[in-house]
């Protein structure tokens, strides 16, 4: 049963082969039996996953279910909800209990899906490799030494076990993709707007974006018909019809025109890498798409402007975790300072800090020019360069990240290779477009993932190229020992 | 040495809208603590701010009423401290591009001149709470309620040179925003609070002085004195040859005395930048016109048509015209009451002198225009006396009666002006008055004048009070001089 997708647990449920609860109860049983390898789990919620498979059944019975209704799925802890702790995967929100649903997860909710529990991630979304988690660090199926990526490490890990079946995940530098693409999993970061950040912890505002992640493209389409839409609490999404993705997964891709940026091919590519994406390249030219190398100029600057203009938003959106209302309190404080500065110290771990520190240095009076508003120049001109490419194509196709997924504690001392992890997915979060990754092979017997950035609003063009290319491949289906 | 002193404010003003300016709690005063405070206004996490159409209409109003360019892309930034009633770390606030720029505001000065005091801009942003530092054993209350209540701050350029200029100022920005309905000008709620930026200078220099602000003024007196109070205490440095310390200070207005609060080396960096989470606002000409179509008559153009329709004084329609709800009441008055004049004088004279009295809002009076009006209605055909109609005044006033006509029947108050009915009183009196008659008519003019009180009070007394003094006076003058 758990390895099935959600579009057949979906259709199972449907015919009555099984029940929510049965199900549910099978995927709780597997994390109960085998989470303590991954730690993909921060809370799992057996009691209300039950309560909710049972309504969901009863629903069915009543034939008011969507494609939804009882269907099993986990959300990123980033997502609040309501009466069910919400970490971020910090000490500062350990015992934070939301009283209020994210639109996301109310839109789950509303769908009828049964969340099984919180996954594991890098605090409030900071790292590439799910190590920064205050709750500990998940582990890659695929490797019981290897990261899963970050910072939606544990929702990768999960769906790759097949501890769930999908799960929602957020990225503001490639936080879907960088770990999809290590798990060897289907991940989609939509447009920037396409689904409510409402909450949703911010990391850096203009930037996250949540998404979602499952093994199938069609089930990250079944996904995103859920999450995307206007949201009037959020006044930085769109308002802009959602279509059903699902419906156009079957168009044929012959003439798609796919980009190859040569800055994503360079020389920090193993060649071992460069050969399996462009294996997976060639077979979309079997399937009808022709490939031209386009060029993205500025694709040298991402990083750099990313690490200011991210730390730069995140130190003004973490003040709020101020000891005051909620959250982390040091013990005994002696005064208001003290108040702040313990709870601050002993609440975040190091990233965090460091972001902080960062963010606050670089919107300071002397530097905000030299900083904030060069690397805002940077953005427009990265996102023009986007724009340009995506008018000689339909989509860029890329390798998701520089490496297979890298061993435990190999980059935490080194802040800058952690970051360097981001290069190819970057970008993508400044220009604010939709990219997906999808399972393209194996390095030394672990996956690796391909990109295919699309034009603003392409999520289904994105879907519809994933799911052709599962119909001839089954790298999607592997399953880790 | 002669100095010049050089004034600035700025000013804030809570916005009347009946929610917050980025999130739907109400904005009601005096709620029980963190009663209207929602989960956006705490801050909570993954919580964001949609802002409150109402909060830019309300501002561009006031943008269109000081004759100022509105700024036609709108950007929020944030302002980075921490204190514990800001709940997220920052306060959502415009910096770079204020919905309101330069405008000007004309001001009337006690010597009758008048001024134009220049806007540098006006700028949307949000409230914060309130710390509540008693009853809580030495810690602090946090209270909630007020944290992103709409507010605008006027930022004026340094264009006043007294106290009573920046007073003056003070209370036509009132009469502006009272009119325009965007604030309820509570002062004693905190509705608008004043920062002042003092300098001075030697007469005759065109450089400004280095300046001070002193901040959170809530009252016109204690800005007036909190003026004074800086005025003189840079006056004595200056005169003692030192120097000020740019830096913002805090007034005791109980103790008339004034304490740093910081320096400008110990002043934040607020480390401003475009807020993320909202997008920049852009204002078209269908909203301005829309705000435009909104604008009710403002006080310089309702004072020349108080002038001008009820024949009032310049100082009468000034004092009227000023406060809306003032305006409003006299209105209905004169309306009821037919007399101009004297609707004005029962307005201004014995209903503000009560309000005063009892430090109440003219909407919290127990008497209305109409009742006013319909007093005026019977002092003006003599009907009452002005003794009579305080004392009918002052039965509305208590609650004692809500008819005019009625109460002045249960009190006995009709006036008399029978005249023949009066002239038998004035005739039953002078009866017994012979000696009196005479020492008036030998009197010269400015003795009979005097004289005339002694027959004025037997006939008042004889008429229980009810006879119409006027009548008496022309009755009794025929008498005793034929």
């Amino acid at each position: 049963m758990h390895n099935k997708s959600v579009a057949e647990l979906s259709r199972a449920l449907a015919s009555g082969e099984v029940s929510s609860v049965e199900l549910t109860q099978h995927f709780l049983d597997r994390i109960q039996q085998q989470d303590s390898q991954y730690n993909s789990f921060i809370t799992v919620c057996e009691e209300n996953a039950l309560a909710d498979a049972r309504q969901a059944d009863e629903l069915r019975s009543q034939g008011k279910a969507t494609p939804w209704t009882g269907v099993p799925f986990a959300h990123k802890d980033i997502f609040c909800t309501n009466g069910v702790r919400t970490t971020c995967g910090s000490k500062m929100l350990e015992n934070f209990v939301p009283p209020y649903d994210a639109t996301v997860t109310a839109n789950f909710r509303q769908a009828g899906a049964v969340c099984l529990g919180k996954t594991n991630m890098d605090e409030f979304a900071m790292g590439s490799s799910n190590e920064s988690s205050y709750f500990g660090a998940a582990t890659n199926p695929w490797g019981s030494n290897r990261v899963p990526g970050g910072s939606s490490g544990g929702s990768a890990a999960a769906v790759a076990a097949r501890l769930t079946p999908a799960a929602t995940a957020t990225d503001t530098g490639g936080s879907i993709r960088q770990p999809a693409a290590l798990c060897g999993i289907t991940g989609l970061k939509p447009t920037y707007g396409r689904v409510s950040r409402y909450g949703m912890i911010a990391f850096a505002s203009s930037l996250d974006q949540g998404g979602t992640m499952a093994r199938t493209a069609e089930d990250n389409a079944l996904m995103l018909n859920v999450m995307a839409g206007f949201d009037a609490k959020d006044s930085t999404s769109i308002d802009r019809e959602v279509p059903d993705y699902t419906a156009t997964l079957n168009e044929p891709l012959k003439g798609l025109k796919i980009g190859l940026p040569k800055e994503y091919f360079s020389d920090q590519l193993s060649p071992a890498m460069e050969q399996t994406v462009r294996n997976a390249i060639a077979e979309y030219e079997k399937l009808g798409a022709t490939v031209k190398e386009v060029s993205l100029p500025n694709a040298n600057l991402a990083i750099a402007a990313y690490y200011v203009i991210a730390p730069a938003e995140a130190s003004a959106n973490l003040s709020r975790f101020d000891g005051v209302r909620y959250g982390y309190r040091c013990d005994d404080p002696k005064d208001l300072m003290d108040l702040y500065t313990r709870t601050r110290e002993e609440g975040f771990g190091d990233e965090v800090k460091r972001r902080i520190m960062v963010g606050t240095y670089a919107l300071s009076a002397g530097y905000f020019d030299a900083y904030y508003l060069k690397a805002q120049k940077v953005r427009r001109l990265i996102q023009q360069d986007f724009v340009n490419a995506l008018k000689e194509v339909d989509v860029l196709m890329s390798p998701t990240c520089p490496s297979p997924a890298f061993v435990k504690g190999e980059k935490t001392n080194d802040p800058v290779q952690m970051y360097l992890e981001d290069i190819f997915t970057i970008a993508v979060n400044l220009a604010g477009l939709p990219a997906l990754s999808l399972p393209a092979g194996f390095v030394d017997g672990l996956p690796v993932g391909l990109q295919v950035i699309g034009d603003y609003f392409a999520e289904a063009r994105l879907l519809n190229a994933a799911h052709q290319y599962q119909q001839v491949t089954d790298w999607h289906q592997r399953t880790p020992e | 040495m002669q100095w010049d002193v050089v004034i600035g404010l700025e000013i804030h003003v809570q916005l009347a809208t009946n929610s917050k300016i980025f999130s739907g709690s109400s904005t009601a005063y005096g709620a029980e603590p963190n009663t209207q405070a929602n989960a956006v206004d705490l801050a909570m996490p993954g919580t964001l701010p949609v802002p409150n159409e109402g909060a830019f209409r309300d501002a561009v109003m006031f943008g269109l009423a000081i004759d100022a360019e509105i700024g036609r892309r709108s950007v929020f930034e944030r302002k980075n401290y921490f204190y514990p009633d800001l709940p997220k770390g920052y306060q959502t606030t415009q910096l770079e591009q204020p919905i309101v720029g330069p405008g000007h505001v004309e001001i009337d000065l006690p010597d009758g001149s008048s001024k134009t005091i220049r806007i540098h801009h006006a700028h949307l942003e949000e409230d914060a709470g309130k710390s509540l530092h008693e009853d809580f054993h030495g810690m602090s209350g946090i209270d909630l309620n007020r944290a992103g209540t709409p507010l605008i701050e006027v930022v004026t350029e340094p264009d006043m040179r007294s106290a009573e200029e920046a007073v003056a100022f003070a209370k036509k920005l009132h009469s502006l925003v009272t009119s325009l309905g965007i604030c309820d000008g509570d002062m004693s709620q905190g509705s608008m609070r004043f920062d002042v930026n003092i300098s001075l200078r030697p007469k005759g220099q065109e450089a400004f002085g280095t300046r001070t602000e002193t901040k959170n003024l809530n009252s016109f007196r204690f800005m007036e004195q909190a003026i004074a109070h800086e005025v003189e205490r840079q006056m004595d440095i200056l005169e003692d040859g030192g120097e000020i310390i740019q830096e913002t200070r805090l007034y005791n207005g109980d103790r008339d005395e004034s304490r740093s609060m910081r320096s400008k080396e110990e002043a934040n960096d607020y480390r401003y930048f475009p807020c993320p989470d909202l997008l920049p606002v852009e204002i078209d000409d269908s909203f301005i016109d829309d705000c435009r179509s909104r604008l009710p008559e403002l006080p310089d153009a309702r004072k020349a048509r108080f002038k001008e329709q009820y024949g009032l004084n310049d100082y009468d329609a000034g004092l009227l015209s000023g406060d809306a709800r003032l305006a409003a009441f006299f209105e209905e008055v004169a309306e009821h009451g037919k007399d101009a004049k004297l609707a004005a004088n029962w307005t201004l004279g014995e209903f503000s002198g009560r309000l005063n009295a009892e430090d109440k809002a003219i909407n919290d009076a127990p008497i209305s225009g109409a009742q006013l009006g319909n007093l005026i209605v019977r002092i003006a055909d003599d009907s009452v006396s002005s003794a009579g109609a305080k004392k009918v005044f002052e039965a509305l006033w208590s609650g004692d009666g809500d008819n005019v006509d009625a109460i002045i029947e249960a009190k006995g108050l009709k006036q008399v002006s029978d005249t023949g009915e009066l002239e038998k009183l004035v005739d039953d009196v002078l009866a017994g008055m012979a000696d009196q008659i005479q020492q008036y008519r030998e009197a010269d003019d400015k003795k009979r004048k005097k004289l005339m009180g002694g027959f004025m009070g037997p006939l008042m007394k004889a008429s229980k009070g009810q006879g119409n003094p006027k009548l008496f006076t022309e009755i009794l003058k025929k008498k005793l001089e034929d």
